[in-house]
Formats: C-alpha cells, sequence, structure tokens
C-alpha cells in the first residue's frame, strides 16, 4: 500500500483530468484506471458556459481530488492558487506547479522552492512537480514536502521516461514517495518507472487523447501492476559492465 | 451599480448578496470559489456578504488539468 | 537516530548468502544492504578477483587515479576511559603527555615542511585535560597552513561541532569500534565510551554540526569483521540518507600490539580486510576509504588503486614524536614505517598520483 503524508493508496496510478474530449469519457476512464487521486485545476467560471463543470460528474467523495496550481508563473501566484483551492473545499492537499514558460511548461525550481517553504508552514500537504533533478529533490523534501513529483518528459510529449537516470538517484536518496508525474506516453513507460523504484506515476495526455481513453486507462492500471509487482519481486538491475580491459589486478602481494 | 466579474462588468442591483449573484449567474455556489477585492470569501459569508459598487469579483472553480 | 540492528541477526544474514547471491550481487548496479550482505560472506572469497576488478573500476570513475595522503598529530595520550584494547587505555602505565599550543604547532610546522596538508589531530579522551576550547584554538593557529584539519577525539556535541567547524576544523573520525553491544561492553571497561549509543549517534551530532566529512570505522579483532562490514554499510546508508550534503569515509584498523598486551579476540587476515574493503567499495561507489600506516609497506603499496582512497604516511602516534623521534607512549606500533616521500614515491610508481593538498582553507573560512 502507498502512503503520502497521512493517506494510504491501494493503486499508484493517478490521473491528470485535462484534454479529454467529454465529461462522460472522463469519469469512466477515472473508474477503469482504478486511480483513487485524480488532479484538477482551477480556472475563471465561464460565465457564458455556466453549466460546464466538472463537479457535476465526479464525486467528491470517491476519489481524492488534488488541485493543481498549473497557470502559476511565480510562488505568489502558486500560493494564491493554493489558497483559493483550499477556499473550495478540497482541503490542504496540493500540487505544486510553477511553470512560467507556457510552450515547454517545464517547472520553475526557484519559485518552487520557495512556494513549497511558505505553503508547508501554512499548512499544506505539498506535493511539488519538478524537473529530474536530485538536489532539488533533496531541498523541497528538507523543505517539507510530502512527496517529490518529477517528471518524465515534458507535460504532453509523450515521450516516456527520458529523465530515467536522475529519476533513479532521486527514488535512492528520497526520504518521502516519489511519484513519476508527465510525459509517460505508453504504458510501458508506467512500468518502467515503476520498475526502477517509483511509489506512483501520474498520467494524463497518454490517457485523454488516445483513441480509447478508457480502454488505455486500463493498460496503464494493469502497466503499474506489473512494474510494481517486478520491483516488489526484487528485480535485478543491469550493471554497467566495468570495461574488460583495465589490467588485472593480481592479489598474490596479500599475506595468507 | 456595477461590478467586474471575471474582467467583465456587471450590472447588478443594490443590496445584492454574493450568494445570490452566483445563483443568478446559474452557478452552483458550493462548486465555485469567490475572490472580492483579492480576498477569498469563506463559504458561510456567501449569503452576508453584500456587494459594493466597484468590487472586483473572480468566480474560480474546478477544471479538468494534469 | 541511527539504530543498529542486533548484530547475531547481520551475521545470520551474511551466512544465508550463498554463491548465487555473490554472482547477482556483482551484476547489479545499485547495491542493497543484501548485496553488501553477500559480497562480505564466506562465499563471496572464490570471487575476490572479480571484486578487485569492479572495485579498481568503481574507485577510478569516483576518484580517479589518486591518492590522497596525510599525518596523524597525536597532542594528548591521556585518557579517562579503560579499554581493553587500547594502548592509551586509563589503566596502561605509559609516559602520558599533553602537548601545549605551542609544542602543537611545532609538531604541525614539522609535518607541514615535510609536505602534509591535510592533518588528523587525535587525542585519547579527556575533556578536562583536551577540550574544545584546546580544539578550537590550535585550529585557529593551524588553519592557515593546512587546507584540512580533522580531528579524532572525544565525542563532542552538535554545539561543539559548529564551533569547531567555525574555527577551521573540517572533519571528524569517530570510530564505533565495534557494533557488537555484547563485545563492546566486555572491551569497554569503564569511562564515557561505555555508553555505546551516545557513541554511535555522533557522526549525526557532527554531521548535523557542519562537518563537512565524516569518518567512521570498527577496529578489525574485536569481533566478527563480516557483521562489522554490514553495520558500517547499514551506518553509511543512513548518514547519506538523512546528511545528504556531508561526505563520508571509513576506516578498519586493524589490532597491532599494544602496550596493554590485548589479543585480538578474531583473527582478521589480510585477505578478510581485502574482501572488506572490496565489498565497501562497490556497495558505497563515493566512499573515502583509508588505510592507515597499521599496514604493513607491502600490503599498503599492493593496495593503491584497488578501492582504498586515503594514505597515513610518516606516522607517529606518540604525542610529540615528530620532534622527537625517540618518545615513547604510542597508542600502537606502526606497520609501515616510511616517510611521505618514500610513500608518495611508491604511488606514483603503480601509476597514481599523490595528493597532498585536496582542498582549501578558502572555502571554509571567511
Amino acid at each position: 500500500m502507498l502512503k503520502i503524508a497521512d493517506r494510504t493508496f491501494r493503486s499508484r496510478l493517478f490521473l491528470g483530468t485535462g484534454k479529454f474530449s467529454s465529461a462522460e469519457t472522463l469519469k469512466q476512464a477515472i473508474e477503469a484506471s482504478g486511480s483513487e487521486m485524480i488532479t484538477v485545476a482551477l480556472r475563471r467560471v465561464d460565465l457564458n458556459d455556466p453549466a460546464d463543470d466538472i463537479m457535476n460528474v465526479l464525486d467528491r467523495e470517491q476519489y481524492l481530488f488534488l488541485p493543481n496550481t498549473s497557470g502559476a508563473r511565480d510562488a505568489k501566484e502558486a500560493v494564491r492558487l493554493a489558497r483559493l483551492a483550499r477556499a473550495a473545499g478540497s482541503g490542504d492537499w496540493l500540487k505544486l506547479e510553477v511553470t512560467p514558460d507556457p510552450r515547454t511548461l517545464l517547472p520553475d525550481p526557484i519559485e518552487t522552492l520557495k512556494a513549497t517553504e511558505e505553503l508547508v508552514k501554512d499548512g499544506f500537504i505539498v506535493l511539488p512537480y519538478i524537473n529530474a533533478d536530485p538536489v532539488l529533490a533533496l531541498r523541497l523534501q528538507d523543505a517539507g514536502a510530502a512527496a517529490v513529483m518529477p517528471l518524465g518528459a515534458p507535460i504532453g510529449t509523450n515521450l516516456g521516461l527520458i529523465t530515467k537516470f536522475q529519476v533513479e538517484i532521486i527514488i535512492d536518496q528520497a526520504r518521502v514517495p516519489v511519484v513519476v508525474d508527465a510525459g509517460l506516453g505508453a504504458p510501458s513507460d508506467a512500468a518502467l518507472a515503476m520498475e526502477i523504484g517509483a511509489d506512483a506515476v501520474l498520467v494524463n495526455t497518454a490517457i485523454s487523447v488516445a483513441g480509447d481513453p478508457v480502454k488505455m486507462a486500463a493498460a496503464f492500471a494493469q502497466a503499474v501492476e506489473a512494474g510494481r509487482g517486478a520491483y516488489e519481486s526484487g528485480l535485478g538491475k543491469k550493471s554497467s559492465e566495468a570495461s574488460a580491459s583495465s589490467p588485472l589486478t593480481g592479489l598474490d602481494f596479500i599475506k595468507t | 451599480m456595477k461590478i467586474t466579474c471575471n474582467g467583465e462588468t456587471k450590472e447588478i442591483p443594490s443590496n445584492t448578496t454574493l450568494v445570490s449573484f452566483i445563483t443568478d449567474m446559474n452557478l452552483n455556489p458550493d462548486t465555485v470559489v469567490a475572490e472580492c477585492d483579492s480576498r477569498i470569501i469563506k463559504r458561510d459569508e456567501y449569503d452576508t456578504l453584500i456587494l459594493s459598487d466597484g468590487n472586483v469579483l473572480e468566480l474560480i472553480r474546478f477544471v479538468g488539468g494534469g | 537516530m541511527f539504530k543498529i540492528p542486533p548484530f547475531h541477526q547481520l551475521q545470520e544474514q551474511i551466512r544465508s548468502a550463498g554463491d548465487a547471491d555473490v554472482r547477482r550481487s556483482l551484476r547489479t548496479a545499485h547495491l542493497s544492504t543484501y548485496d553488501l550482505a553477500s559480497l562480505l560472506s564466506p562465499a563471496a572469497d572464490n570471487h575476490l578477483e572479480a571484486m578487485a576488478k569492479r572495485s579498481v573500476d568503481i574507485t577510478a570513475m569516483r576518484f580517479g587515479k589518486t591518492t590522497q595522503i596525510y599525518a596523524p598529530l597525536y597532542v594528548s595520550s591521556f585518557c579517562k576511559n579503560r579499554c581493553s584494547y587500547c594502548g592509551f587505555s586509563a589503566d596502561n602505565k605509559i609516559e602520558r603527555r599533553i602537548l601545549s599550543l605551542e609544542e602543537a604547532e611545532t609538531e604541525a610546522m614539522l609535518l607541514h615542511q615535510r609536505g602534509f596538508n591535510h592533518i588528523l589531530l587525535v587525542s585519547g579522551e579527556a575533556p578536562a585535560k583536551l577540550g574544545v576550547d584546546y580544539l578550537e584554538q590550535l585550529a585557529l593557529r593551524l588553519r592557515d597552513r593546512f587546507a584540512a584539519i580533522s580531528i579524532e577525539v572525544q565525542p563532542l556535541s552538535t554545539e561543539e561541532y559548529a564551533r569547531l567547524f567555525a574555527a577551521g576544523i573540517t572533519s571528524v573520525a569517530i570510530y564505533q569500534e565495534t557494533y557488537d553491544r555484547e563485545t563492546y561492553d566486555q572491551v569497554h571497561i569503564s569511562g564515557q565510551k561505555c555508553d555505546f549509543d551516545f557513541r554511535l549517534d555522533t557522526p549525526a551530532r557532527a554531521a548535523a554540526g557542519s562537518m563537512r566529512e565524516i569518518g567512521i570505522g570498527t577496529l578489525l579483532g574485536l569481533s566478527d569483521w563480516r557483521a562489522e562490514g554490514l553495520a558500517l554499510g547499514l551506518h553509511l546508508a543512513w548518514l547519506r540518507k538523512n546528511f545528504w550534503r556531508t561526505a563520508l569515509t571509513v576506516s578498519f584498523p586493524r589490532l597491532r600490539p599494544a602496550a596493554g598486551e590485548f589479543q585480538p579476540l578474531f583473527n582478521v587476515t589480510e585477505r578478510d580486510l581485502t574482501q572488506l574493503i572490496f565489498a565497501l567499495r562497490i556497495f558505497d561507489p563515493d566512499l573515502g576509504i583509508i588505510l592507515s600506516t597499521r599496514e604493513e609497506e607491502r600490503y599498503r603499496n599492493g593496495m593503491i588503486g584497488l578501492g582504498p582512497t586515503r594514505y597515513s604516511a610518516g606516522s607517529c602516534t606518540a604525542p610529540g614524536g615528530y620532534s622527537n623521534p625517540d618518545t615513547n607512549g604510542e597508542q600502537f606500533s606502526i606497520g609501515d614505517l616510511r616517510t611521505i616521500d618514500e610513500v608518495c614515491a611508491a604511488i606514483k610508481q603503480k601509476g597514481f598520483d599523490p595528493v597532498r593538498k585536496d582542498w582549501d582553507a578558502g572555502f571554509q573560512l571567511l
């Protein structure tokens, strides 16, 4: 069972709810994924289309809503969004996302750390989204983050786990759960993230824009289980084989 | 009197409470977060807060996101 | 706080490892403590050459073809503890001496002239005779002349370590001696050192006090060396997780004749020591491994580049012994009597670069 802060989760697949073609598809995809925590964003109500409301289809009792601060370009905006989210009744959980560059949507490390420090002091349970920077991950843990969420690849690129090497370092050093978030384009990517020891993954685009999002969601769920099972059964990692060219170390100098 | 809501100017009668403004816009008060003049309004204040001329209102809610 | 499992549990874990476990561990890129246990097991003895190869490659990748040189400077042989294995034990009748600050500075300058830039200040544990004030003042005197000053003295508090760090001490060596509680109680007869847990927590306090580097270690020959190796691995992993900014080193002084005529409780051969070094190198690629002059010239030469990264040289373990080589009252007798120049020549001959200066006080002192 996965434990983050004071909650336990049976499913290690978290779902993002953006970019779905319809609320109904979203609802079915979440059900097919088995996910217990979904991310949501905060936006201005469209006064011309007031009925467009995700809350109509999703049951707050069934899933833990993890509001994100997408749109925030600095710590100040992120903190404001966080407080709005809390006022909206989502509790203290927060996915901190500070992405000043709209082209790449890559997270700003400095603003993320600043915001984390402030939000932790204010009682939030902060899950920061970051580039796969091991030192940044450590600094955020020191600041009280409840988990760290390093990206596999930039949001929406579906490139898979291109940050594998750094993510492995993060996992090795982590004192909190590690959730690989963004860029996972196929179930095999999710399985790989789990095999190397990630505690969970967050998937959005790969499911929402798939031909059959509901089926894809189910496939991801299976992949996450497979990867985790492999990890728990002690999957041996391939060693980067030492070069055969070094001269052999004669040990005959050792006294018997 | 005039207030601004989500960047748009709205004409409203005086003595309008926040909750009635929200419901008049066909929104469910339970699913909407309100910021008035940069201050987050608590849920239990919705029916007591009376809007004044020139208020800048932001109505925000959860939407799909990653 | 760091907690060590019962010693017999560590021994069982090691004993349960077989040949297949060793092979699997040797193939793994990220070793767990389970893998360390298998590399420390008797089954790994058949794979010593393979371990050597891995150790050589990892050491070269992380440390380059270099070996760091340092010298110990014994400033006091006064000690309030009675420890059955140590030449400085309170009940041993030896010549006790504490160097005045001037004398210590003179000794240090001799080392400086001989080419040392890293020194280790060593003393017995007698806080009333040698405390933080003394160390602070000595550090202030020496910091301009030495790139790095380490201490191996009585356990101190976090605040005291922070004070010494500000004065110019860069690193702290504190050896648990043995992680086997039963043996620990047996060989520590009286004094503050009897407190196993207080000592065990000391590396954490030093790291919390901003020390850049912590050295841990065990005295080989007190208990089962394999389980000591596993305990060291656990301690290192815990320190890395909780004090990620702190560099770590390990040392395995092997019991040698001392004034107290203590016979090692376990016989630890050079081959055992070698397996221990390889296992820890493979388990923790970034670990500094120290090989002191307790070991003989032949062995120390052979091990250059195979895992150890730091050598002491020209050592004297009696206070004042550098100025006056006839000084009695040493802590242990030296196995490798060569001068620093001779050791550096041997390192060069093996194709490695002896590094006398690897740090600069400028980084730490404002």
